[in-house]
This record gives structure tokens, C-alpha cells and sequence, in this order.
């Protein structure tokens, strides 16, 4: 009797333990946010400014974009692959939006366009990907120039002025009806990181993509369609480009095919700050949503001390490599 | 150095070693004497302390207790570098070798000779020579890219090396696992001329056979503690079993009656991408066909061609009463057909996913609604299979990687009977598992046979085919030469066909490798 309770209080001590860990795994990515928040809002000079209300709002608008591209990117991150042309796809769905309202498209046409042509590139990513046995890095990369080439062309090698219609009112940071407090855009983004992390954790098709991301020979064995799988997972991260696209348009109410340079870089690090592996297998929408507004608070700070873009440049890209080192030693912990 | 005279011959000791991690004693209170030129075999189930021990010479593990003392003086290694230096190499199981470098740059990786930072080519160049020399194997030149040998030629390059670093003792973990019988003999070969030049050897394999044939003492290890060391001549292999597994009662090749009823599988004159030649097989209802060959002599590539993990270029498979020439995984997977790997790094698992997403990922439409997955429900399925299965796991969450090697070979088994697959296509389904695991795996067998399900089994360890199988079939440079009931065959008739490709006690020369080739 005595070493079965003994057996039992070891249990116990064992539940406590993992929950302990499992506390520390979940509010992980967290800690990063609270410490960057932690910081602007004890620094005297901007202390105030930072937590207002209005500035919050504002941060979140300004995440949209990126946080709509990090929700595709962290699937395909998760899944072994990469997507470069991500900002190019941005652009281009950006044009294609304007193109359409000015062609006499009625809005909800045009920015179903927009949101269409992003899922086209990102499939035509994933065939190429599947069909010539290329690596990600290699076609996304060929898809970045030819994406923004082909913006160019379409809008001719300018800005598309388009008149103003509610889709310019998705960024707005003051709402039209005022009782949804936030843009129309932050919303979307919210609903859609939800879904895509119900997607991810519960469903077969996430389950699929994390055990490419893993081990591909072993999904092939176990009879996971590896081609169709990749290419929905290119597709989806194209879907989010165009709709990151159609943000993109609203806010600056053109469409301007040389907007978003280099922005894809800033997708990457936010899935990879967010416990994101490029080598595949592990990632959460959560963590790059987290990776997300530790840079758009951390860009949002340096702006208001005053300091120059490239101290940002400086500190985000320590925080990178910061973050993926502390992720390395927390799993090596867990271990 | 206080208690220096070791008794004659001896080159190595190590006393009182004890080491344990968190709660579970690796090794506790264990001695063990090396002699001067001996080969010494360390004999155990996977997780008897076999590796920790070999660990601690090599430095990779730090011992918790005890003392070790080399040539008389007290030894102490922090890491694999210290103790390459003071003349202890390990082989080690996964190759540790540059592809795309020479045989030469390989040899001499960390170790060049130079002179103001330039290396001394010449001089590199004879140290290789004179150890390649020592290493006799023609497949080996200094010049030629480690990546275009076998994968024997590459351990002896590994032995090479340590040789050049003037190894007086090499540990070998399983230097055979992956080895052609022929690979082994020539390493047998070599292990008998290091002797002879005074190097000693510590091995360890699971092939009991080889071990008796190669080494000179034993050691085995059950549980963490030394259980005993012996002249290896003076003891047979069911006294070694014994030994290993201690009072537990094995019977190793369980028995469980079963009927074989009609055609599951056919395969007429089938040629994949991979395989050299065609191939035709039946498979029946309730059968265990094992398939015995060398290593590459085609087993593996008939398989992955009928899992449709290789295409189809000739011929045709027939699954139950379906023919067809295409395949896929998930097109086998749905005609109730299984496939384990034999390489469970790299292809059986996912290690870094969980034991039940790696349980359950052939088979996720019990735990389907609406395209997600109810995970409760799977947690207890995956719980009363990791029961059933007898699999140490603590959670199934947890990662895979975390898991023995027996105990990760029982979850992709696991998976296949959770696939609720009726033919089960298993390749060496046993290796480099313990004796304890790999008798569950054979009774496992047993059962599903009985269920009415098929099995082909792959394997290069003849006992076990002889041991569990209905058939064998032995295949050799990609011809399968020949089908009969076990009855019909012996290990030495096995290995005749499986190296020579010769129906043994035939004289007529009727089946020569090249004119092999006649249509069946």
C-alpha cells in the first residue's frame, strides 16, 4: 500500500512538473511581447503616448499586412518550404485590386480579384514546387521577381489611382460604425488567425502539414498526398498575400507596384521569432501573430523616442536571432 | 595511480563504473578488463548499459563513479577528442565521414600535417597508405570520393582513420548492421589483422553468430550490471541468450497456428524503377513469406515498388482481386496494404512529431468530423494501442525521439496494425532492436497471421526466417532465385543461393549470374 501512494504522490509530482512546463511552453512566445511592452511603457518620455488606446489601434492596423502574410507563411514554414515572393504577391494583388475598382469593377468584385490572383501565384508556387522537384527557395525566389515584374507591367510602371470606395474604409483606424472600436481589417486578421489556428492544431490537413514539415519520406509512407497537400499549402499562403494585398490597397488608396519591398523578410522573421523552424515540423499561428506585434510595438516605440530607422533595423535584427536562440535552448530544455 | 600493476596483458580496466541518469541507474558497480590485442564483445539488450560503457571511454558520457586506468596509467576523457588523443576511437553506428571529401581528405580530416598552415601532402599521403595498406579493401583508392563506396568500404575508411591516429583501442557499436555478408567477412578479415598488429577491439553487435566468430571474450551486460565475462569458445549462443535476457522464460520463435488460405497479393512479372530485373511472388492469406538476400540484392526495392513508393515499369501487382500497374502510398494504403521501413531515422518516423500523431497518421478518418480531428477521442485510442502494444512511452504526446529504438520500432508496427492494414510488407522489421522487443515482434506476427492477414518479411538474419516464416524466398542481384517451405531450406542452403545465386546440391550450372535473366 505504502509505495502505491508513493507511486501516486510521484505521479502527482510529475503532473505538477509538466504543468509547470507546459505553463512555460504556452506563455514562451509571450514573454518576448511583455517584455518589449514592459519596456516602451517604463521609458518616462513615451510612457504615456505608448499605451494609449489610440496607439494600440494604431499598432494593430499598421500589423495587418504582415500579420496576413504571416498567417499563410506559417504554414508553409511549418510544412519545410518558404515563400519569398510573398511581398512581390502583396504588390501585385494590390495593383490588381485598383485595376479592377478603376476598370468599373464593383468593390466586392475587385477584391475578390485581388485576393484570387495572390492564391494563383501561390499555386502556381506550389506546382512548380511539386511538379519540377524544385526547392521553395529556388521558385519563390524566381516567383519574387516575376510577380513584381508583372505588377509593373500591369499598372505600367506607376501608381493606379482608384476612387475611393469602402474598401479603402478596411484600414481606416477610425471605423465607420464607431461600435466596432477597431478597423474593419484588424478584425479580419482576427478571425482569420483564429481559423487558421483551429486549422493547424485540429484538423487533418494540419496534422498533414506538420508531418511533411517533420519527416516527407515518412508522410509518404503513411499515405499522405505530399503533391496536393504542398500545393494547398502554397495556396493558402497566396490566398493571405492577396488579401494582405487588398490591405495593402485600401490603406494607401493606390495601387502601387513598388510597395512592399522586402517585406517578406519581415513575414519570415515574424513566423521564425514566433517558435517557427525553417528546417519544418514546428510553428504555431499563435507565436507568429506574437512575432508579429513584438516588431510592429518594437518599430512603433522607436518611433516615437525619435530614433532613427536604422537603430530598428539594428535591434530587430538581434531580436531575431535572439529569439530563435532562446526557442533552441527552451526545446533543447524540454527535452 | 594507486593501484597501478594491472595483471598481465591487460591495456584497459575500468572498476566500480556506475553512472545514472535522473532516475534510471545506466550502469551500476560494473568492472571490465580489455587485454592487449583481443577482441572483446559487450553482449546486452538495447538499454543494458552497452553504450553508456562505450560512451565513457569514449568521452562522451562522464562516469559518476568509478576509476579507468590505460596501459597502467589513470585515464579521464571529457570529450571524443581527449580520448581519440590517448588512443581510444570509437566506429561509429551512423558514419561519420564527408561524402563529397576523398578517401585521403577523410582520413586526415582534423588531422593534416602541416607546415605554416600549407599541408604536407606528401607526408599525409604515405601516413594514408601505409594505414589503407593495413585495412587491405580494393574498392578503396586515397583518391576517390568517400561517397562512391559502400557502405563497408566507408567503415573501413572510418577504421583507416582511427588507425592513423595511432588508435590502440577501437569500439565498434554494431559494425555489421548495415553490412553485406561479404562487407562483414572482409571486416572480420581486418579486425583479425589489427589483432595481430596489437590493437584492441571492443564490439558489440546483436548478431550473436558473428560475435562468436569474431571475438575472443565477452562481456554481458543486463540491466546496468556486469552479469559475466568469459572465453568466448568455451560458451554457445543459448547460454549468451540466457544470459542476456536473465530469468525471463523467451521463447524466441513463438509458434501460433494459422491457416494459409488464398492469393492476397501477386505480383506478375513486376519491374520497378529500382529493381534489376522482374520479379513474380504470391503472397497468401495467413502466409508469413520471408525474403532472404544480401544487402541490395533487391528485397527492399520489390517492396517499395509494390508500396508503390518506387513506379511501376513492367508488369503488373494484384491486390485482392484488383490488377493494376500504378501505385501510390495512399492508394495501397486504402487497398488495406502496410509498409515498414527499414530505416526508422530516416524515413519510419517522424521524429520530432508525437508517438500518437506518428500512431495514427495512416489512419486519421476514425477521429475525422468535418475535417478536424477530436484529439480526446484519439488520446484514448492511442493509450489502450500503447497498452496493448507494451510500449514504454510516458505520454502520447511526447515526442517520438524520446522513445528506445525497440520501443519506436513497436510504434510504427503499432501504426501499420492501427492502419488496420491486411497485407503487411515489413522490412527488417527487427533490426538493431533487443531480444525482448524483437520476440514480441515475432509473436506479434504470429497473431495477425492467425487473424487471416499476410505478411512478407524481410530479413537478413536467417535464424528469425527460420524461426517465424511459412516460405522463404531468396533473392540475389535482383533475381529472385528461389520459393520454398521452410522445411526446404537451412541457413547454409540460404546463404548459398542469397551469395552465389545457385540452387545448392544441383550441379547442373543453370542459373549464373548473367544468364540469369530467363523469363519464369
Amino acid at each position: 500500500m505504502k509505495t502505491r501512494s508513493k507511486i501516486l504522490i510521484a505521479k502527482e509530482k510529475m503532473k505538477d512538473k509538466s504543468r509547470v512546463q507546459m505553463l512555460l511552453n504556452w506563455l514562451g512566445p509571450f514573454l518576448g511581447l511583455i517584455l518589449v511592452l514592459i519596456i516602451f511603457s517604463s521609458i518616462p518620455e513615451v510612457q504615456d503616448r505608448f499605451l494609449r488606446i489610440s496607439n494600440l489601434k494604431s499598432v494593430a492596423t499598421q500589423s495587418v499586412i504582415v500579420a496576413l502574410g504571416a498567417l499563410g507563411m506559417t504554414f508553409v514554414i511549418i510544412s519545410g518550404g518558404i515563400d519569398l515572393s510573398a511581398a512581390s504577391n502583396i504588390a501585385l494583388a494590390s495593383v490588381i485590386t485598383a485595376f479592377a475598382i478603376n476598370a468599373g469593377f464593383s468593390p466586392v468584385l475587385a477584391l475578390f480579384f485581388g485576393v484570387l490572383t495572390g492564391g494563383m501565384v501561390g499555386m502556381v508556387n506550389g506546382a512548380l514546387i511539386t511538379s519540377l522537384r524544385l526547392v521553395p527557395f529556388i521558385v519563390t525566389l524566381g516567383m519574387l521577381g516575376i510577380a513584381r515584374g508583372v505588377a509593373k507591367w500591369i499598372a505600367g510602371n506607376q501608381k493606379i489611382d482608384a476612387p475611393l470606395t469602402w474598401v479603402n474604409e478596411l484600414m481606416a483606424k477610425s471605423p465607420r460604425p464607431s461600435w466596432l472600436l477597431m478597423a474593419p481589417g484588424v478584425w479580419i486578421m482576427i478571425l482569420f488567425a483564429v481559423a487558421m489556428a483551429v486549422i493547424l492544431r485540429y484538423s487533418v490537413f494540419g496534422r498533414h502539414v506538420f508531418a511533411i514539415g517533420s519527416n516527407e519520406a515518412t508522410a509518404r509512407l503513411c499515405g499522405i498526398r505530399i503533391s496536393r497537400t504542398k500545393i494547398l499549402v502554397y495556396t493558402i499562403a497566396g490566398l493571405f498575400c492577396g488579401l494582405s494585398g487588398v490591405m495593402e490597397f485600401s490603406r494607401l488608396t493606390v495601387g502601387d507596384p513598388t510597395v512592399a519591398v522586402g517585406l517578406e523578410l519581415d513575414i519570415i522573421a515574424a513566423v521564425v521569432i514566433g517558435g517557427g523552424s525553417l528546417s519544418g515540423g514546428a510553428g504555431s499561428i499563435l507565436g507568429s501573430m506574437i512575432g508579429v506585434f513584438i516588431m510592429a510595438f518594437l518599430r512603433n516605440g522607436c518611433t516615437m523616442m525619435g530614433w532613427p530607422n536604422y537603430i530598428q533595423e539594428i535591434i530587430i535584427g538581434a531580436i531575431i536571432v535572439a529569439a530563435v536562440a532562446l526557442d533552441q535552448i527552451r526545446h533543447r530544455q524540454a527535452l | 595511480m594507486m593501484n597501478c600493476s594491472p595483471p598481465s596483458g591487460s591495456l584497459l580496466r575500468m572498476e566500480h563504473i556506475s553512472k545514472r541518469f535522473g532516475a534510471t541507474c545506466a550502469l551500476d558497480d560494473v568492472d571490465f578488463d580489455l587485454r592487449k590485442g583481443e577482441v572483446h564483445a559487450l553482449i546486452g539488450e538495447n538499454g543494458a548499459g552497452k553504450s553508456t560503457l562505450v560512451k565513457i571511454l569514449s568521452g562522451a558520457v562522464a562516469a559518476d563513479q568509478g576509476s579507468i586506468s590505460l596501459e597502467g596509467y589513470s585515464f579521464k576523457s571529457s570529450n571524443p577528442l581527449a580520448s581519440r588523443k590517448q588512443g581510444i576511437a570509437m566506429i561509429y553506428q551512423e558514419l561519420n565521414l564527408a561524402p563529397h571529401l576523398s578517401v585521403e581528405e577523410n582520413i586526415m580530416l582534423g588531422r593534416e600535417i602541416q607546415r605554416l598552415g600549407f599541408v604536407k601532402r606528401k607526408t599525409m599521403q604515405e601516413a594514408v597508405e601505409k594505414a589503407l595498406e593495413l585495412v587491405h579493401h580494393p574498392e578503396i583508392k586515397s583518391h576517390i570520393p568517400v561517397k562512391k563506396l559502400s557502405v563497408g568500404a566507408k567503415q573501413i575508411v572510418e577504421i583507416a582513420r582511427a588507425l592513423v591516429g595511432k588508435a590502440k583501442v577501437l569500439i565498434m557499436d554494431e559494425p555489421t548492421s548495415s553490412l553485406t555478408q561479404e562487407d562483414t567477412l572482409r571486416l572480420f578479415q581486418v579486425i583479425r589483422q589489427l589483432k595481430n598488429q596489437g590493437v584492441s577491439i571492443i564490439y558489440i553487435s546483436h548478431f550473436l553468430e558473428e560475435v562468436q566468430k569474431v571475438a575472443d571474450r565477452f562481456t554481458v551486460l543486463r540491466d546496468g550490471k556486469k552479469i559475466h565475462t568469459g572465453r568466448m569458445e568455451e560458451i554457445s549462443v543459448d547460454d549468451l541468450i540466457q544470459m542476456m535476457v536473465g530469468q525471463k522464460f523467451v521463447e524466441m520463435f513463438p509458434r501460433i497456428d494459422h491457416e494459409i488460405g488464398e492469393v492476397v497479393l501477386q505480383l506478375k512479372g513486376l519491374k520497378g524503377k529500382r529493381m534489376a530485373t522482374k520479379v513474380d511472388l504470391a503472397l497468401r492469406r495467413g502466409e508469413i513469406l520471408g525474403v532472404a538476400g544480401l544487402i541490395g540484392a533487391g528485397r527492399t526495392e520489390t517492396l517499395r515498388t509494390v508500396f508503390g513508393l518506387d513506379s511501376i515499369e513492367k508488369g503488373t501487382i494484384v491486390v485482392g482481386t484488383i490488377e493494376t500497374d500504378k501505385g501510390a502510398p495512399w492508394i495501397r494504403i486504402g487497398q488495406s496494404v502496410g509498409l515498414l521501413s527499414e530505416d526508422r531515422q530516416e524515413e519510419g518516423m517522424a521524429l520530432s512529431l508525437s508517438v500518437a500523431d506518428n500512431l495514427t497518421l495512416s489512419r486519421f478518418s476514425p477521429y475525422k468530423k468535418w475535417g478536424l480531428l477530436r484529439l480526446k477521442k484519439r488520446r484514448e485510442a492511442v493509450e489502450f494501442r500503447l497498452k496493448q502494444a507494451k510500449i514504454k512511452a510516458q505520454d502520447p504526446e511526447q515526442p517520438v525521439f524520446g522513445l528506445s529504438g525497440g520501443n519506436q520500432q513497436k510504434v510504427a508496427l503499432a501504426r501499420l496494425l492501427h492502419q488496420e492494414a491486411d497485407i503487411l510488407l515489413l522490412d527488417e522489421p527487427t533490426r538493431g532492436i533487443d531480444v525482448m522487443s524483437k520476440s514480441q515482434i515475432y509473436e506479434w506476427m504470429g497473431k495477425l497471421v492467425q487473424q487471416g492477414k499476410a505478411i512478407i518479411f524481410v530479413s537478413s538474419y536467417l535464424p528469425e526466417l527460420l524461426g517465424v516464416c511459412d516460405k522463404i524466398a531468396v533473392f540475389h542481384r535482383g533475381n529472385l532465385i528461389d520459393i520454398r517451405p521452410v522445411p526446404d531450406w537451412d541457413t547454409q542452403s540460404i546463404m548459398t543461393v542469397a551469395t552465389l545465386g545457385r540452387i545448392p546440391n544441383e550441379n547442373q550450372v543453370e542459373n549464373s549470374d548473367r544468364q540469369g535473366k530467363d523469363e519464369r
